[in-house]
Order: C-alpha cells, then sequence, then structure tokens
C-alpha cells in the first residue's frame, strides 16, 4: 500500500495550484476558456484517459491530487462532471468520446435515472427523464444507462439534439450548476452493455479527493483568519476555544487524506480492496469535508454569515458533494454489506 | 537506500526471525527471567541495535533497529521491563550524558542488568512537568533529594532513576531545573504502587526523604534539566513511533472485529453503529500508516504524531463506551473483559499528555497558531502558584 506522493505527483499538484490561483472563479461560474487551458496547456481532461486515445494515461492517485487541487479552489463548472464521465467511458466497450475530452473539446456528464427503466432506448433514440444532472447545463454529452429490451447497455446523447431539452436548476452551491434533462426521442449513441461493477466506486473515490481539497482549503482559510482576527485583545487562534476545534478539525483533514490516498491506490494497484475503500472514502471524508466546512465557518464568526465572505461557498459545495452520490446513509449502509456485517 | 542495502537488510531481518524463532519466550515471564532475556538478546546482537559500539550498542543505523522492531512485533519479547531506559533515560544519557556516565550506564541497560524508571511527574505537576517540585539542595561535593513522584512505570524493578528536580526557585521555572540519576535502591526512597482506576497498579508513587545524590549522578549542567527532559521526550515520541517496547499487542474485546462476533448484526442500528466504529478505525490505521510510511521515507512526523496520539486516545474512549453499551448488562458484572477496557480507556486520553494539551500541540506546532499568554515564563518559581504552592 502506499500512501505518499511521489515527486511527479507533487510538481503535478504545484502546476495545478498554480493554475488554479487566480483562474478559478467560484462565484463567476463556468469559464469555457479555463477549461480550454486547464484541458489543453495541462491535460488535465485527459489525465486518466489511456494513451491510445490520447490521454496520458495516468492513475487515480493522480487524478485525487489534481481533484484535490479543483477541490481547494472551488472551481466552479463541469470538471467534476466530466471526470465522471471519463470514468465511465473508460469502462464501457465503445471508448471513442474520450479523445475528445482529452483533447479538451468536449464537456461530458453522466447520470443515474432513480430506476433503470426510466431511460428506455429503442434502436437509436432515447427516451426518459433525469431531475438532476450534474454540470447538464455545459456539458456537450451525456452518458446515461438506459433499457434496451431486456439489457440495460451505456448510450452516449449529444445534448444539443432536437429531441433534447433541458431546464437549468437552482443549486445550493453556486458554484457548480445543475440540469433537469428530458430526452424525447433523441439521437443516442450504444456504448455497450453497462458494467456490472466499477464505476460507482471510482466515482466516490473521485469525489472522496475533491471533498479533501474543499476541507483543507476550508482548514486553511480559517487557520489563516485566527492569525490574524482579535477579540477581547488576543489573536483568537490562542482561544483554546478555537485552537483545540482548528486541532480536531486538522485531525480530520489526516484522516480524510490518509484514506483518499489509499482508496486511490486500491482503485490503481489493488481492484479487490476498491468497494471497500470506496464506500469507506464516502462515508467518512463526505461527513468529514462538511463538517470542518461548517466549523469554519462557524469560527469566522458573524463575517461567515454573509454572502460576500467565501465560507458559506465551501460549506454549500460540502453539502453538495456528501449527498451527490446519494444520502450518507447508502454508503454506510454499502460499507455495512461488504464487512458483512 | 541501493539495491545491495535492501538486500541486506531482508537477509538481516530473516536472522533476526530466526533467532527469535529460537530464544524468545512463548509466555509472558517474571523480570528475573526477563534479564536474563535482556542478557542473551545483547549477546546476540539485537539490544541497542542503533546505539554505538563504544558504549554497548551494536553501532548499526535506525533501518536495522526498524527492521528488528518490525519482525519483534510476531513475538511477545519481555521489553516493558526495559522499555523506559531503552526508550527514553538511555538515549537521554547517550545525548547528554558524560563519556563516563555513558561508559557506567548504557552496556548494564542494554543487557537488563540495570533497569531505569524516569521520575518527572508529581502530584502538583502533570500536564506542566516544568513546575515540578521535588528539591534538589546542594550538600558538600553532592546534593540531596526531597518530594514526591508519581505515574512512574517500573519503579519497583528499577535500579536507577532519571529524576527531575528543582535546584533554584528564585528563577523562572523552566531555568531552575536539573537532571539527575538516583539510586532507586537507596533507604530514603519509597516505592508505593499506586492502584489506577482499573483495580490494578501500573504505576507507582515514588517518596524522596534526603536522598544523597553525588555531582557525578548529574545529568547535563546544574539548571539546565529542562532541556534535558525536553530531549528525553523527545526520544520517548521516538521511540513509540519506531515500535521499541510495542510487541505482544493483545487483542482488544472492544474492537470492531472482537465486537463484530459479539453482538447482533441483524438490528440495523447495531450495524450502524459498527459500521461507525469500522470507519473510525480504519481512518485512524490509514493516518498512522502514512506516519509510519513517512517516517520510513525518512520525513520525520514531528507534532503531527500529537494528532495520531490525540485520534487514538479518542478512539480508545469511543469503542469501549460503544462495546459496553452494545453488549449491554453483562459487560459490566462478572469481571467481564469490557468492564476493564472501559476503566482503562481514561488512560490512553490522559497519559503521555492529555488530550487537551495534544490539541494545544496540534494547534502551536502543526497549525502554528498564536501561543496562549503565558504567566509562568519571567516569574521566579517561588513566586508561582503551581502544585501545592500556594
Amino acid at each position: 500500500m502506499n500512501l505518499l506522493l511521489s515527486q511527479e505527483q507533487r510538481d503535478l499538484r504545484a502546476a495545478v495550484r498554480s493554475f488554479l490561483d487566480g483562474n478559478s472563479r467560484p462565484r463567476e461560474g463556468y469559464d469555457p476558456a479555463v477549461y480550454r487551458r486547464l484541458g489543453g496547456e495541462l491535460g488535465l481532461s485527459g489525465l486518466i484517459v489511456p494513451e491510445e486515445y490520447g490521454g496520458a494515461g495516468a492513475g487515480y492517485a493522480e487524478l485525487a491530487v489534481v481533484l484535490e487541487e479543483t477541490g481547494a479552489a472551488l472551481l466552479p463548472g463541469p470538471f467534476l462532471a466530466t471526470v465522471f464521465a471519463t470514468i465511465a467511458l473508460t469502462r464501457v466497450p465503445d471508448k471513442e468520446l474520450l479523445t475528445a475530452i482529452a483533447e479538451g473539446r468536449l464537456v461530458a456528464t453522466v447520470a443515474q435515472p432513480p430506476r433503470d427503466e426510466d431511460v428506455r432506448l429503442e434502436g437509436d433514440r432515447i427516451a426518459g427523464t433525469l431531475g438532476r444532472v450534474l454540470g447538464g447545463m455545459e456539458a456537450d454529452v451525456l452518458v446515461v444507462p438506459a433499457a434496451s429490451g431486456d439489457e440495460i447497455v451505456m448510450a452516449a446523447v449529444e445534448l444539443d439534439d432536437p429531441g433534447v431539452s433541458r431546464t437549468e436548476l437552482a443549486t445550493l452551491d453556486i458554484t457548480r450548476g445543475q440540469a433537469g434533462v428530458r430526452l424525447d426521442g433523441a439521437r443516442a449513441r450504444v456504448l455497450g452493455p453497462r458494467p456490472r461493477e466499477g464505476i460507482l466506486d471510482r466515482m466516490c473515490v473521485a469525489l472522496a479527493a475533491e471533498q479533501l481539497g474543499v476541507m483543507r482549503a476550508a482548514l486553511e482559510a480559517i487557520v489563516a483568519y485566527a492569525k490574524v482576527r482579535a477579540a477581547f485583545g488576543r489573536l483568537i487562534g490562542s482561544y483554546q476555544g478555537v485552537k483545540f476545534k482548528l486541532a480536531d478539525m486538522h485531525c480530520q483533514v489526516e484522516q480524510a487524506e490518509s484514506i483518499v490516498r489509499y482508496a486511490a491506490w486500491a482503485a490503481d494497484e489493488s481492484p479487490g480492496e476498491l468497494p471497500k475503500a470506496a464506500a469507506l472514502a464516502q462515508a467518512y471524508v463526505g461527513r468529514a469535508c462538511f463538517e470542518v466546512a461548517r466549523d469554519h465557518l462557524l469560527l469566522h464568526g458573524g463575517i461567515g454569515f454573509t454572502w460576500e465572505h467565501d465560507a458559506h461557498l465551501y460549506y454549500k459545495r460540502a453539502k453538495a458533494d456528501e449527498v451527490m452520490l446519494g444520502p450518507p446513509r447508502v454508503h454506510r449502509t454499502r460499507l455495512a454489506d461488504l464487512l458483512e456485517l | 537506500m541501493t539495491l545491495g542495502a535492501q538486500v541486506n537488510l531482508d537477509e538481516y531481518r530473516a536472522q533476526a526471525r530466526r533467532w527469535l524463532e529460537e530464544n524468545a519466550p512463548d509466555e509472558v515471564i517474571g523480570v528475573e527471567e526477563a534479564k536474563a532475556f535482556m542478557a542473551r538478546l545483547h549477546d546476540a546482537g539485537y539490544s541497542g541495535i542503533g546505539w554505538p559500539g563504544q558504549w554497548g550498542g551494536q553501532g548499526l543505523t535506525q533501518a536495522e533497529e526498524r527492521a528488528f522492531a518490525e519482525v519483534a512485533r510476531d513475538f511477545r519479547l519481555p521489553t516493558a521491563y526495559f522499555s523506559i531506559g531503552l526508550g527514553m533515560c538511555g538515549p537521554a544519557i547517550l545525548d547528554r550524558g558524560t563519556d563516563e556516565q555513558r561508559r557506567r550506564w548504557i552496556r548494564p541497560l542494554l543487557r537488563g542488568e540495570e533497569i531505569w524508571c524516569q521520575l518527572f511527574s508529581e502530584p502538583g505537576a502533570g500536564s506542566d512537568v516544568a513546575a515540578v517540585q521535588t528539591r534538589a539542595v546542594r550538600d558538600g561535593d553532592g546534593w540531596v533529594v526531597g518530594g514526591q513522584k508519581v505515574w512512574t512505570t517500573n519503579a519497583q524493578y528499577a535500579t536507577w532513576g532519571l529524576l527531575l528536580a528543582r535546584t533554584d526557585v528564585e528563577v523562572p521555572k523552566h531555568k531552575g531545573l536539573t537532571m539527575f540519576a538516583v539510586d532507586m535502591r537507596h533507604p530514603g526512597v519509597t516505592v508505593r504502587p499506586l492502584r489506577d482506576m482499573t483495580g490494578r497498579a501500573h504505576f507507582n508513587e515514588i517518596f524522596f526523604d534526603d536522598v544523597p545524590i553525588p555531582d557525578s549522578d548529574r545529568i547535563g549542567g546544574v539548571n539546565d534539566g529542562w532541556s534535558v527532559a525536553v530531549t528525553t521526550l523527545l526520544h520517548e515520541r521516538l521511540s513509540i513511533s519506531a515500535g521499541v517496547g510495542m510487541s505482544g499487542q493483545s487483542e482488544n474485546p472492544a474492537s470492531f472485529e472482537a465486537l463484530r462476533k459479539a453482538v447482533d448484526t441483524a438490528d440495523p442500528l447495531v450495524r450502524d453503529q459498527l459500521v461507525e466504529l469500522y470507519i473510525r478505525s480504519q481512518a485512524l490505521h490509514l493516518f498512522n500508516q502514512r506516519l509510519a510510511q513517512e517516517t520510513k521515507a525518512g520525513i520525520f512526523p514531528g507534532a503531527r504524531g500529537s494528532a495520531a496520539k490525540l485520534l487514538l486516545a479518542e478512539l480508545t474512549l469511543f469503542q469501549a463506551d460503544l462495546a459496553t453499551s452494545l453488549v449491554g448488562p453483562e459487560a459490566v458484572t462478572g469481571d467481564h473483559p469490557l468492564g476493564f477496557a472501559l476503566s482503562f480507556a481514561p488512560g490512553m486520553a490522559l497519559g503521555g499528555g492529555t488530550n487537551e494539551i495534544m490539541r494545544g500541540i496540534v494547534g502551536d506546532r502543526v497549525l502554528g497558531l498564536p501561543p496562549e499568554p503565558r504567566v509562568d515564563k519571567t516569574v521566579p518559581f517561588k513566586d508561582l502558584k503551581v502544585g501545592t504552592q500556594a
């Protein structure tokens, strides 16, 4: 098991961090120009795309490093959505779309209908309603499982098809949009049968990496504030009531990082351990991220409750992330099942 | 590390394992047998592996020391009797003692002939150990000691004690301390077992009644004892992370693995509480693994180790509490092992630095937060409100 970053991975982190500093503007929403540079200059959209499809062929350890930074910077827009779609596309027989993703030309997303039969495929036409699609307004392509006869296949739908209608949703997390998507006889491309497993686990790992970044950045922000904000003649970070809470938050970040490194390692090197590691990652990191983001907001005092301060952006992102792949209890239940409890 | 060194280390491990398979005791043994074992361990080259050869060590490196500790985890070595000397007193003497002191004390320590204990904490100086009141007063060429120490592991077996005493009350508290080695068999030393809340006596309390110490047994300069104490405590942390004396971890009845067999997992509430225990245990386990990998890679975790210690204390309290509640009334009757686990758990949150001290260390040294304003750094010790001093 390897839980440490290599020199190359640390270099990658530094490069991404330096790019996002100034280029990630959470309140301004999706900026296609920034995404073109992320995909082009930095090659991040093709990070886990196999080399034969024009990607870097890197692993989840590298992906986790990148997502930690996009999370810390609250990068707005469909980056995580495209990562999710990439994960799905690497695990179906027809991987053609990966080339355009690797080149940074294609924004993609993935959705899971409430029930498998809610999206149906007849011939090359797809129909169904998806209530909440991550990055649904920005994405060019939607990857979605669909019932086709007796089997479930993975299908790709171009979202500018006349048979698609999209409705932008109001989202608690203003940095990341969602859309309601209605498929009404849109043209679909069948990518192959839905893989029995592996996609959701890897999405759990990817999301946990982003959550680690969110909680790390939240802790750094409040630690920095505690070193400059004074009350009753002292810097607030010198009060045990503040310091001890920050120490506990640090402990949560340390454990979260350890779990994310482990889960990413399992995805790369030890697939047998992945299901448990992925469920653990969401069960621990999802919760810890929200708690740290919440306490970082509270420790800011009144300023943390204002719209102009960024604290609420972290708080809301943390909650939106915690419930993104289902209510937190689903990960705990999955863990219980995998532990044969 | 070169490939050749790695191969040699693997061979070293294999040799150590062969020796331990033949020589490690099968069961818990008494102190005299343990001393004999330490002499054999030293003869075989496995006591003081990384310690300098000229004073009785084996003159190898931390790599061999760690390799042996890893192998030794699979055996039940009676190192607990010697853990304070090996982990703290010996390294402090190597660092801060004179050559004459190293020559007198290190070899017998490594051979188990002389057991050491550490005499820092007092009833009035726990977390605030620099507030010790035990006095060492000049008496001709030497010193005379009076006072009380507490939480002393292995004092009942010890030949020597590493003693932190106050030698000047006119200066601020950190500046009036001196470190000594004290002869634990002197009639003026009284060792009493201290019965803790588990009902057992894991520790002792020690009374000093005009105990003489020759000046040649002073370790470090007069009034420079605090820096020796800091060195010693640093070694304590290092020795814990390297696993010295950490062999033979017994099965914890409150662990996830033990508990899942003891309770009805069909109950969804029980199931979820067990999942919570699993999550917390794994989170800490993986954090410890990461710290160990960093240490191996040459990155010393430093104060981040205090975060791991804090988390271990919190987990120990949580799981003993949870396990006792899940098992129910039978857990608190008839000497149930969970009763002991519940009684033992607070010790984890108090010994080696309380949770509050750990949070302070993480806040100050890891996060770099501003220190708490202090009133005790500039005032002469005699004017401080400390311990039993009004």
